[in-house]
This record gives C-alpha cells, structure tokens and sequence, in this order.
C-alpha cells in the first residue's frame, strides 16, 4: 500500500556529506523511530522523504514510483514546532485541511459541504483530545495541545505516510506519555507508516516497531563534513522490552547513557 | 540601586512622564509669545493662543469670501482623499508585488532587484516628471504618495513572507494546497496584519509627498493652504493647520492599530 525504498541514497550540501549511501526499505504499516546524535542528518532524512529536499545521489522510491520531489498530501508531517497556522482557531486548523485541495479557487467551503467537513474536523478534534478547545488559537493552548492539534490536522488528509520530527521534544514527561498513547492508537487504528525521529531513546524504543540509528561509521577529524551518517543500527523491536544489551550497544554508538536504570534492573 | 535598564516608573508617573514634554513645549511657547506680544501686539510670529483659535474657527465655519466654501473642511477632505488614494493604491501595490516576490522565486529574480534600484530614487526628484507626464492634477499627487511609499511597502512585505517558517509551507502543502490557496489560506492572512503595519510606518512620508505636492502646485489642500499664507507670515493659520495635521496623522495611525488589534487578535499575541 505504501512502501518506501532507499537504494544508494547520498545527501550532500556543497562538500559537506550529511547522509552517506542509505540504503532502505520500509513496509507499509511500520512504525519506524530513529535516533542519532545532533547533526548527524535525521532532520534532513524526513525532509527528504517529505519531498521538501532531493537526495544528491540514488533513488528514493514511493511504492515503487519514484518520490514526488515536493510535498503532497500523500505524506503527512509534524515539526517541532510551527506546525500549526496561527491565525486559525483549533477547528479552523483542522478544517482547512479538508478545505484545501477539494477546493481549487477560493480555497474554502460553503453551506452543506462545510457542515459535513465541520463534523468530521470535529470528531477529528475529539479523537486527539480538543474537543473543548476548538474556539481556541493555538497561542492560546499548551504545547502538548499544539502538538495533537498538529497531528489532527495532518491525520485529516489521510495521508499513506505521517513523519514526525521530534514531535514531543518540547513537552514534559507527563504529557509525552498521554502523546504517546495517542500516536499509537492512531498508528494502530489507521493502518499509517510513521517515521519518527526523537531524542529519547525510551521513546524509540517504546513506540516504534523498528528503530534506526544515524551514525557516522568513518571520521575524519581534518575535515569534518567528509563523510555522512549512515544506519548503523535496524532494530526490530517486539514490544517486549528489548535486551538490555541492546539499550547499552546503541546507548554507547551515540555516546550517551540513555538508559542506564532500566538496563541495570534487567541485566 | 538597580541599574537604569531595571528602573521602570509607576502608573501615575508613566502618564505624567509622557504629557512632560507637551506641557514644557507649550510653557515655552505661551511664555516667548507673551513677552513678543507685549513689546508689539501686532507682532506675527507667535500668535497668542486665543488669535490662533479665532482664525481656526474662522476657516472652520464661516465660507471663504471669494469661494463661499468652508476652507478648512474643503483643504481637509482634499487632502485626505490624495492621502487616501496615494496609501490604498500603494498598499495594493506592495501587498500583490511583496507577496508574489517573496513566495514565488521566479517573480522575485524577476521583479526583487528592479524594486531595490526603484527604491533607491528620491521620490522627490521625481516630482518635476510627474507634473509634466501626469499634469498638475490629481493624478500627479496621488502619484508621487504612490511612488514614494509603495516600494517600501513592498519590500517591508517580500520581506515579512520571506520570514513565514518553512514548516507553515510545507505543512500547507502536505495538506493539499496549490500555490494560489497557499496565498488565500497561508501567506495574505498572516501578511495582512503585517501591511497595516508597515503601512503606519509609510504614514509619515505619505503626509510628506502629499504636502510637497500640494505646496507646489495645487488650488486647495491643507499643504497648499500653508504655503499660501507663509507669504503674509500668517502663523495665526499656519499653526493650527499643522497641529490639524498633526491630529489627522495620529488619527489615521490609531485606526490603523485598532484595525490589527481587533480583526487579527491572534497577531499580538504570537509576537510577545
Ligand atoms: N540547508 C542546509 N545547508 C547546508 N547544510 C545543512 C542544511 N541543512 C542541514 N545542514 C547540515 O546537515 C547536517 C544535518 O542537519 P540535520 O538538521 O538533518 O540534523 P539532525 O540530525 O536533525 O540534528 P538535530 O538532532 O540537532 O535536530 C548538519 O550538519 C547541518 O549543518
Ligand atoms: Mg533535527
């Protein structure tokens, strides 16, 4: 239904190499999470995959098509931040969704059309949590509230893709996990591919059904945009917590402690 | 003591500090123009504030002998329909161009580098083509508000579209839109509140083109009517003319704040 493919994938800004021949392929329906340390190139990947950046190298194919090479509704996205319009109220975010695209010329809808698109956008609201806050505007709601309106708003189009980049990096713990129940109900009840790049190891490994490291495999300490990150690590995760072994393997690739509690108790 | 940066004064003192200034330009003058008066009671320069209410009550209520019009409301409403014309077609100028050249990359490559040489030109010095292309009319006054501000508007525009976050864009995009509901639903609205603000901005020199004009060749006009009586040292007029204008400009400039506060109440807060 909605497959991804990498074969020989290269990014490169002028002589410096970000990504470095990716190789990849992703089945419909996966959830895959990546990580990797600042900089090495995650951002840049969903870019990529959202057709907002062309690889400079290989070929990125969409069920076997080749990648639209600018962004459509067929790839849905939440950024960190600015994902939402700020001169639009809760509903008016989620209902120009629907607006946009049926409507060529004057990029709203009238009478009926807009009553039935005003149900779905507010059933949509429910579904992430909003219901109350649909007059707002989101300078006026939390950042968590942003967010799922964010994801509202994408899940409209029902797009065969939805990618995320660092959606929760900025809410708190609490927050995070009421987030993360409600991706992976929506993962689950509609049936979507989500790529989602995240700080938080716990996270990529609790959420995913896949987990990708970014990492640069070869340094050059004379010239540091040489070489590109590539996927050191393509972890099937189960949802039965994975091995500790494995929290510390990736922990140490990145060179950080991600873990270190949970992996203790088990080991 | 906190450092001056730190200092902030209180209610009452905020509003005092503010009339301050008023108050001591207004003592400076009443006390100048009564020690002039009473050396020479016909003396010009700096009329006594009841001789200036006298002359504005004139001009305001009683027709001219010559027209039988009511000066003041005819020089008033001229003007404003010159400054009005010149700001509306300069602010659709700049809203279409700015948008188009800061969205579209083709129009900017095509248009961007011709609006920043335009800009360059002393709109003034362009008076003289304008009254012998357009005429003395109408056309040439509005015409020079138009050239003298709608480049800045563009540019201050280009600029705020420019600055939209990528991710509106994509995000935009990803739901559907083409590029001509990119522009309905995503750039005018956010840039709308934005116009009005570079247009307060343009105010000022808008008042300046339109004076300029009107002092060189115009029939009636609150510019004109300045420098008409600037022959007689006719300050009696003169100065209430410019406080009139001066009134008129913070007026237009209110309106124009209220505009964003109340029809975009999102804008403000977004900014803080
Ligand atoms: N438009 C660009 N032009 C030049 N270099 C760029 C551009 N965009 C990104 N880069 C470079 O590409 C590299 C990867 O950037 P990217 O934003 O993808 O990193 P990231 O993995 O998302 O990092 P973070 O975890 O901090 O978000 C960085 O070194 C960055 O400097
Ligand atoms: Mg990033």
């Amino acid at each position: 239904m909605s497959t991804v493919t990498l074969k020989n994938v290269w990014k490169e800004y002028g002589r410096d190499v970000v990504l470095e021949n990716i190789n990849l392929h992703v089945e419909s329906g996966e959830f895959v999470t990546i990580v990797g340390a600042s900089g090495c190139g995650k951002s840049t990947f969903l870019r990529m995959l959202l057709g907002q950046e062309s690889a400079t190298r290989g070929a990125m194919e969409l069920d076997g098509r080749p990648m639209p090479d600018e962004p459509g509704p067929d790839r849905g996205v939440v950024f960190q931040k600015y994902s939402v319009f700020p001169h639009l109220t809760a509903l008016g975010n989620v209902l120009v969704a629907e607006e946009l695209g049926t409507t060529r010329v004057t990029g709203r809808l009238f009478g009926r059309r807009r009553r039935e698109a005003r149900e779905r956008a507010l059933k949509m609201l429910a579904a992430v949590g909003l219901e109350q806050a649909a007059g707002k505007y989101p300078s006026e709601l939390s950042g968590g509230m942003q967010q799922r309106l964010a994801i509202a708003q994408a899940l409209m189009k029902d797009p065969k893709i939805l990618l995320l980049d660092e959606p929760f990096g900025a809410l708190d713990p609490g927050i995070r996990q009421d987030m993360h129940e409600l991706v992976r109900e929506l993962w689950e009840r509609q049936g979507l591919t989500i790529f989602m790049v995240t700080h938080d190891l716990k996270e990529a490994f609790e959420l995913g059904s896949r987990l990708l490291v970014f990492d640069k495999v070869r340094h050059d300490p004379q010239a540091p945009g040489a070489y590109g990150a590539n996927i050191t690590y393509d972890i099937p995760l189960s949802h039965t917590t994975p091995h500790p072994s494995v929290y510390r393997a990736v922990g140490q690739r990145l060179g950080v402690d991600p873990y270190p509690s949970a992996a203790e108790e088990e080991g | 003591m906190k450092r001056l940066i730190n200092q902030t004064p209180g209610a009452p003192w905020r509003l005092a500090l503010g009339l301050l200034p008023f108050v001591l330009v207004l003592l400076v003058y009443l006390s100048a123009s009564a020690t002039r008066l009473a050396e020479n009671p016909d003396d010009p320069l700096l009329p006594s504030i009841a001789a200036m209410a006298d002359t504005f009550a004139e001009v305001a209520t009683e027709p001219n002998r010559r027209t039988g019009e009511l000066t003041l409301w005819v020089d008033t409403s001229v003007s404003l329909i010159r400054l009005g014309l010149g700001v509306g077609i300069a602010m659709t100028i700049g809203l279409v161009v700015g948008v188009l050249t800061g969205l579209i990359p083709y129009a900017n490559r095509t248009f961007s580098p011709f609006v920043s040489v335009l800009s360059m030109i002393p709109p003034l010095a362009v008076l003289p083509i304008l009254f012998i292309a357009l005429g003395v009319g109408e056309v040439a006054k509005v015409a020079l508000i138009v050239f003298g501000i709608a480049p800045f508007i563009m540019r201050d525009i280009q600029q705020r579209v420019e600055e939209l976050p990528r991710e509106l864009l994509v995000k935009a995009q990803t739901l559907g839109a083409n590029t001509w509901q990119i522009i309905l639903r995503l750039v005018l609205p956010q840039v709308m509140p934005r116009l009005l603000d570079a247009t307060r901005l343009a105010l000022g020199s808008a008042w300046l083109f339109l004076i300029a004009s009107e002092a060189i060749a115009a029939t009636e006009g609150l510019g004109y009517r300045i420098f008409l009586v600037r022959r007689y040292l006719d300050m009696e007029l003169i100065l209430p003319y410019v406080l009139w204008i001066t009134l008129l400009a913070f007026l237009a400039d209110l309106v124009l704040r209220l505009i964003v506060r109340v029809v975009f109440p999102w804008y403000r807060a977004r900014r803080s």
